[in-house]
């Protein structure tokens, strides 16, 4: 085959396309130039001018997280690249793939101070999955193969390539995807068959179990979600998820507890307070979920599916490990179950399920519903019904309406729900919004917001008003740092430190002044109304901007340090030996 | 859990290539866990591969973490705990150069003769031992030599393999 020489710039749009990228998200700068110049001379590959480079990378969070590909991100050097580290960390702590090209200065030149120069490689070491700095432009195309390999395989992250722009300009040979294997990087996705029948012995017996699951089965794609739900219901066991996890079993099942953690609701926290065997499916014992680590489900064996090793026994220590792809090993599992003619312990679990009930009917969830203001939760119930039957996807930002949202609004299928879990990044909502509806032209796609965290990211409006994605922004707007604020009414003595929005915008007029339409409700009468203009907008964005109650706090709530069974239904509780001294330290 | 801090010796297999050093270290300071010693070095240059020898504490759970996160990292082949998986040989390598005339200097290159240290420089004031061994004949070396005119000490750190007929 004669050799085919392209530029380093040319080489890197061949491999996207390759790769099946159709979108790219990024900002243009002196050291991408080339590369931007090559996307000028070809169709194949949109390019999404975003405002900042940290939205481009949640955009590609956003479509990422909603199609299951690949994100791609395109930056330049300098502060085009240290922009990007929030989405880049972001994204590895919900294992989200991502590739993010950055513009690096040529190569002579680096090490020089010269003018847009960081090291990137350096910065984002701890924030990506991997990285590379490419200086041999024969190696551009292997390193761009690998990079979608390492972001998409094992447990998913984002992949940075740095690439000088000497690099960018220089001629080059192509390979194909085919030609590339990783020297390395084979991460286990079958589990070993012993483990899993240890663990369908386990289950089999179990008097009070309880599946708690996670991102993990998000990642393994739709086909995981399906067993998932398939296995749960083989067995007649409760469910409860993380936040990153929801969608994954169907919140219309019976079946279904509802979220768990620090604001999961009371059934489902007591649940795991009280089951006997635990059977965690893509999930990574976080802090928020396991409350006093010392009484986490304290009288439980546990079993623990992930495919990333490292999270094994690195919080919790765990009766059953096992590696593997969530999809992989829950296939496994229900071919045993049904070859060994498994049926669950119906009289232990009919127990279970009465003790689960009078939890249940607590109703956790509920609210002081008044005619009086707009209770946060209430709009987001309007909202619900109105989303109701309709293809959608939500985005959050991060807070106290994200609680909410993941508490009130139900999903049903995997790939809908987006939102910073890991991190926990304000701003994250309307770029991932935008991302997610640039690749569902069709759906509405919702970003639950908070008058605070949409001010971190607000001129992505203008991509979106570009790209005409007709994104709704539904902010739930109490003019405080929502969650900032309810942490300092529970535990600084309601000391408001700086937590108070001032000097807001008026919402309205700052959509119209993108040519957007901008929507507000102050009564509980105007909620419907304009939560039905809002979803009638098609061919723009819109930003709502909904007056709640400014003193709701956010509940259930298991202060830090605190264990699943010492849980806060509302400000009848006293918050004021809500957290231990050791508590209070933690976040 | 078992809280009891244990050490461990574990050799890691690596691509050596620009940053994987920076990578290993990296994950060591940003999950607070200890590096003891750490040494690296290529040793197959056909295949660029590096072997990386460190010595570490913690507990139990610290210590398979460590290998978890170790074996997580993109560029690394295998990842081997010496200290777990049977007896195994461990040295480093110690230049110590020690400085003084008379008696002092005499007691040093008997004790040097003792500990079967090569001398690799001598002028009329000073001399560079070179000593190959345990850490803790390494330590006891030094320690004495501390009493008779010790200038400076390199040390390698530990490296180590894994006693029989298999290999890595």
């Amino acid at each position: 085959m004669p050799e085919q020489k392209l530029t380093g710039a040319q080489i890197v749009i061949k491999a996207l396309k390759d790769q099946g990228v159709d979108i790219i998200f990024g900002y243009p700068g002196g050291a991408v130039l080339p590369i931007y110049d090559a996307i000028f001379q070809q169709n194949d590959i949109k390019h999404i001018l975003v405002r900042h480079e940290q939205a481009a990378v949640h955009a590609a969070e956003g479509y990422a997280r909603s199609t299951g590909k690949v994100g791609c991100v395109l930056v330049t050097s300098g502060p085009g690249a240290t922009n990007a580290v929030t989405g880049l960390l972001d994204a590895l702590c919900d294992s989200i793939p991502l590739v993010c090209l950055s513009g690096q200065v040529p190569t002579h030149l680096i090490g020089n101070d010269a003018f847009q120069e960081a090291d990137t490689t350096g910065i984002t070491r701890p924030c990506t999955k991997h990285n590379y700095l490419v200086k041999d432009v024969n190696q551009l195309a292997r390193t761009m193969h690998e990079a979608f390999y390492v972001a998409r395989s094992g447990r998913p992250g984002p992949v940075l390539i740095d690439i000088p722009k000497d690099v960018q300009f220089a001629d080059g040979t192509y390979i194909p995807p085919t030609e590339v294997k990783h020297k390395t990087y084979r991460p286990q996705v079958k589990p070993e068959i012993a483990r899993v029948e240890e663990a369908i012995e386990l289950i089999a017996n179990a008097k009070r179990p309880i599946f708690y699951t996670g991102g993990g089965v998000v990642n393994a794609g739709p086909i995981a979600a399906k067993l998932l739900t398939q296995f749960v219901k083989l067995t007649g066991f409760p469910i409860t998820s993380t936040l990153m996890g929801l969608g994954a079993f169907p919140a219309s099942e019976t079946q279904w507890l509802g979220m768990l953690g620090m604001h999961g609701t009371y059934e489902a926290n007591l649940a795991m307070y009280n089951c006997d065997v635990m059977i965690n499916i893509g999930a990574r014992f976080d802090d928020r979920v396991t409350g006093k680590l010392s009484e986490f489900a304290p009288g439980s064996k546990k079993i623990h599916v992930d495919i990333d090793p490292s999270s094994i026994n690195k919080n919790v220590a765990v009766d059953i490990p096992i590696v593997g792809d969530a999809g992989a090993v829950l296939e496994d599992m229900i071919r045993i179950w049904k070859a060994r003619q498994k049926r669950a312990d119906q009289a232990a679990l009919k127990e279970w399920w009465g003790q689960i009930d009078g939890w249940r009917a607590r109703n956790c969830l509920n609210y002081n519903r008044t005619e009086a203001v707009i209770k946060p939760q209430y709009a987001l119930e309007r909202l619900r019904e109105a989303l109701r039957g309709k293809n959608h996807y939500v985005t959050t930002e991060v807070g106290q309406h994200q609680m909410w949202a993941a508490q009130f609004l139900p999903f049903d299928e995997p790939n809908r729900w987006m939102t910073s879990g890991g991190l926990g990044t304000m701003g994250y909502g309307l770029p991932a919004a935008i991302g997610a509806q640039l690749a569902h032209p069709d759906a509405i796609v919702v970003d639950v917001s908070g008058e605070a965290s949409f001010l971190m990211n607000m001129q992505e409006i203008g991509t979106a008003v570009q790209y005409r994605a007709p994104v709704k922004i539904f902010i739930l707007n109490n003019k405080y740092m929502g969650m900032v604020r309810q942490w300092q009414e529970l535990l600084h003595g309601s000391r408001y430190s700086n937590s108070y929005s001032e000097a807001l915008p008026d919402f309205v007029k700052l959509a119209e002044s993108w040519g957007c339409v901008g929507l507000r409700a102050t009564t509980v009468a105007e909620v419907d109304e304009v939560i039905e203009k809002m979803l009638a907008v098609t061919d723009r964005p819109c930003i709502v901007d909904i007056a709640v109650d400014p003193k709701e706090n956010c509940f259930p709530m298991i202060p830090g340090g605190k264990a699943h069974n010492e849980i806060l239904f509302g400000p009848e509780d006293s918050p004021s030996d809500a957290t231990p001294e050791d508590g209070m330290v933690l976040v | 859990m078992e809280d009891k801090i244990e050490k461990h010796t574990i050799a890691v297999l690596v691509d050596n290539e620009p940053g994987v050093l920076a990578r290993v270290i990296g994950l060591f300071s940003g999950r607070g866990y200890n590096i003891e010693s750490l040494t690296v070095a290529e040793v197959n240059n056909a295949d660029h591969l590096s072997r990386i020898t460190l010595v570490t504490s913690g507990t139990r759970m610290v210590v398979e973490q460590i290998k978890a996160q170790l074996d997580r990292l993109v560029p690394v082949h295998k990842v081997h705990d010496l200290t777990d998986e049977g007896p195994s040989v461990e040295r480093e390598l110690a230049l110590v150069k020690v400085a003084g005339t008379g008696d002092r200097r005499i007691e040093a290159l008997r004790l040097a003769d003792i500990f079967k240290a090569k001398v690799v420089d001598a002028t009329l004031t000073s001399f560079v031992f070179e000593l190959t061994g345990t850490t803790a004949e390494v330590d006891d070396f030094v320690g004495l030599m501390a009493q008779l005119g010790l200038v400076e000490a390199s040390r390698t750190g530990v490296v180590a393999m894994s006693k029989g007929a298999a290999g890595f």
